[in-house]
């Protein structure tokens, strides 16, 4: 039973993870999603240390608006100090996760939290973590609850907006053109992200979530060229990775967020190698293939 | 402050190690940082960073033993192998190099967190303080691995200064230097082990979390400073220096603490400071020429407005009401009024009662911008074969900007033309 809560927990994160991901991706903006992963970190201390609680709205409320000064951040040394993009990502990132880990050091002992569970979360304790109500109702595993409600909020959001999402991404002109607000769009996904990545923090640590954001949609974007179908991989890769991430991490005795993340890097490898549309493996053949009916024509 | 004043003193040789350690760990990293930035490679460094850890895991689990000569060794294989992965997935695949960022920075560190957590079940006694690799103890710097790493960044530092003008060339103009005959390629791959190097010496000091910070963060806070590329190096590895400095000393005092963040935070205050107050690029000095500017502009347009009002029924000299511009051309009646003081506090107008009229060096610099609007229609219509209602626009703009020799030079070449393509006349 422990196992099957485990892997359902982080089978709905990794969906509402790489939903996300499929977005940021193809806006190139995987390392804004880095960043705010990063950032949320010291919202979510003083959240903790606030409320005294783990499974505060506040604390996905306040680390969301977090994720969306963050993104604010960037665009503001990008824009009015004229910094490059990347310097403007490193330097916003470091700092607010500095200063998060700050924060758990001289709250040590107050909050509920360690540097290990920043860097890889605890998705073991996720069985021992239950919701009981005061009059004793047991109903299970907290960390499913929160995360089956993100993840129906994310398909809500992604449904309601998807017009809005795809225009956005694929044809931003057009898109501000046609009266829809690019920047607003922009800052919903990332409130969104910064959402998701609170919400999965508990169970996979800060760093690895940008895993979950990224790598499973960039494998299913070698595996497609089709958008929906890109979605659909996404998901399959997410159950795929937290179940062989579960029992790999139970063969090497080490951490299962860690343990996942590296399934998924192992599906993106083949993937990079071996898809059937974009693989380097298939590229070639296709490319022999090629010149050897090239040279096989007679020369006119 | 008694424990400041023991650190400061540097009476404990043992303290005089950690600060040279953390001096040079910081301050070599940000030399490095220097060309990955200017290179626009900043995240680059990043994912080194994360990728390290699977490295030093490993060395770790094949040798056994903590010594930083084999950690150091590990900790590069996988830097420089994620280099090559991130080169790779982006050249030869449709994934953009963001994604391929991210994906090896996470993925890498995710293996190097597995190795971690199994080599720590495993119940080895000796990879305790391993996962000071994470977040950086500069107090752990003690005599062997202080030898090892100041030599790496003793190496770091004499190989940025031995092919300064090569790394240089290559940040700026990949294409020149191409033409120049260097062999960029070797050149390039010369910064990327130096950026793996200096990640795997920073990150005793820093951590790999925030090993990124080093490199990127003095570097922009140093381009803040200055145009010259010696210049930011040096000003770039003396901020390094001061953070490391700094992150030592709260080290000392709260063993307890991580070193990396505090040394990120330090360097980053100087950053965010930098982004301010520098000048020139600053943002508020950035905003104090914006609005200069402004205020030059709206000034003028005021002068000029005020000569055309004058051209009309030749009463150059006149005192008009503030409707009375606004009339001939609106302006926001604040502005309006806001400029009409600065004016007068700079003597070019006079206000006699309630009517405002131009002085004598009012009058010839509203005469000046009218003249260098019109020369300009009238260059824009006879060089540029602009058709003479298409003129006005371009002329706006370019009149607040044309410097006294320009104005000779367009003189010059129409020949001191009485009229403008409107056949109004150039006023000199």
């Amino acid at each position: 039973m422990d196992a099957f809560y485990i892997i359902t927990v982080s089978t709905l994160i990794a969906i509402s993870c790489g939903i996300l991901g499929c977005f940021l991706i193809l806006r190139k903006m995987a390392m804004v999603g880095d960043a705010i992963s990063h950032a949320v970190l010291p919202g979510i201390v003083l959240a903790y240390f606030i409320t005294g609680t783990r499974d505060s709205i506040w604390m996905i409320v306040g680390a969301g608006m977090l994720g969306i000064f963050t993104t604010f951040l960037i665009e503001f040394f990008h824009k009015k100090a004229r910094l490059q993009t990347d310097a403007a990502i490193g330097v916003t990132f470091t700092w607010l996760f500095a200063l998060g880990i700050i924060l758990i050091s001289v709250f040590a002992g107050q909050v509920d939290l360690d540097q290990d569970c920043v860097l890889y979360g605890e998705i073991a304790y996720v069985p021992i973590d239950l919701w009981i109500t005061e009059s004793g109702q047991n109903y299970g595993p907290r960390a499913l609850h929160v995360s089956y409600i993100v993840l129906i909020l994310i398909v809500l959001f992604v449904r309601v907006g998807f017009k809005q999402l795809y225009l956005t991404t694929f044809d931003p002109a057009f898109a501000a053109t046609v009266g829809i607000s690019v920047s607003l769009w922009n800052y919903l996904l990332m409130g969104a992200v910064s959402m998701t990545t609170v919400a999965s923090f508990d169970s996979v640590g800060a760093i690895l979530v940008v895993a979950l954001l990224v790598a499973p949609p960039a494998t299913a974007y070698l595996l497609t060229d089709k958008f929906k179908y890109m979605l659909i991989i996404t998901c399959i890769i997410a159950v795929i990775i937290s179940f062989f991430g579960y029992y790999l991490a139970v063969y090497l005795d080490g951490s299962i967020a860690g343990a996942i993340v590296t399934v998924a890097g192992i599906l993106f490898m083949l993937a990079f190698l071996f898809s059937p549309s974009n693989g380097i493996v298939f590229k070639r053949y296709l490319q022999k293939k090629e010149a050897a009916k090239l040279s096989q024509e007679p020369a006119q | 402050m008694d424990t400041f004043f023991e650190f400061f003193s540097f009476s404990d040789p043992s303290i005089v190690a950690v600060v040279i350690g953390s001096i040079l760990l910081t301050a070599s990293s940000a030399v490095v940082g220097t060309f990955t930035f200017l290179r626009k490679k900043a995240l680059v460094g990043d994912a080194v960073a994360h990728a390290v850890l699977p490295g030093i895991c490993l060395a770790f689990i094949l040798s056994g033993t903590k010594n930083p000569f084999f950690l150091i060794i590990g900790a590069f294989v996988t830097g420089w192998l994620s280099l090559v992965l991130i080169d790779n997935i982006t050249t030869r695949s449709k994934i953009k190099e963001d994604s391929a960022i991210a994906i090896i920075l996470s993925v890498f560190f995710g293996i190097g967190i597995l190795m971690l957590t199994h080599i720590q079940h495993s119940g080895n006694a000796s990879q305790t303080g391993l996962d000071s690799f994470l977040f950086g103890k500069a107090a752990a710097l003690v005599g062997k691995d202080l030898i090892t790493f100041g030599i790496v960044a003793v190496i770091l530092m004499v190989t940025v200064s031995l092919f300064f003008k090569e790394l240089k060339l290559i940040a700026f103009d990949m294409n020149y230097a191409k033409s120049l005959g260097l062999p960029v390629k070797a050149i390039d791959l010369l910064l990327t082990t130096l950026t793996v190097l200096a990640v795997v010496t920073g990150i005793q000091a820093v951590g790999v979390i925030l090993m990124a910070a080093m490199l990127i963060t003095p570097a922009a806070a140093a381009r803040f400073w200055t145009n010259d590329v010696k210049t930011m190096t040096i000003i770039a590895a003396t901020m390094g220096a001061i953070s490391g400095l700094i992150g030592a000393y709260v080290s000392y005092v709260a063993p307890a603490m991580p070193t990396g963040p505090w040394i990120v935070m330090i360097i980053s205050a100087v950053a965010l400071l930098s982004f301010f107050i520098a000048p020139k690029r600053g943002i508020i000095s950035r905003a104090v020429d914006q609005r200069k500017l402004q205020y030059q502009i709206m000034d003028e347009n005021l002068l000029k407005a005020l000569f055309h009002l004058g051209e009309k029924n030749d009463d150059t000299y006149k005192g008009r009401t503030a409707e009375e511009i606004i009339e001939k051309r609106h302006f926001p009646k604040a502005r309006l009024m806001s400029s009409l003081k600065r004016l007068k506090r700079e003597g070019f107008l006079k206000k006699k009662n309630g009517l405002w009229a131009f002085t004598e060096a009012g009058r010839i610099k509203g005469q000046r911008v009218v003249k260098l609007h019109r020369l300009w229609e009238l260059y824009l219509s006879k060089y540029v074969k602009i058709a003479a209602d298409h003129v006005h626009e371009d002329a706006e703009t370019i009149e607040h900007i044309i410097t006294p020799e320009i104005e000779a030079e367009l003189e010059r070449m129409l020949e001191y033309p009485e009229m403008d393509p409107h056949e109004e006349r150039i006023p000199y």
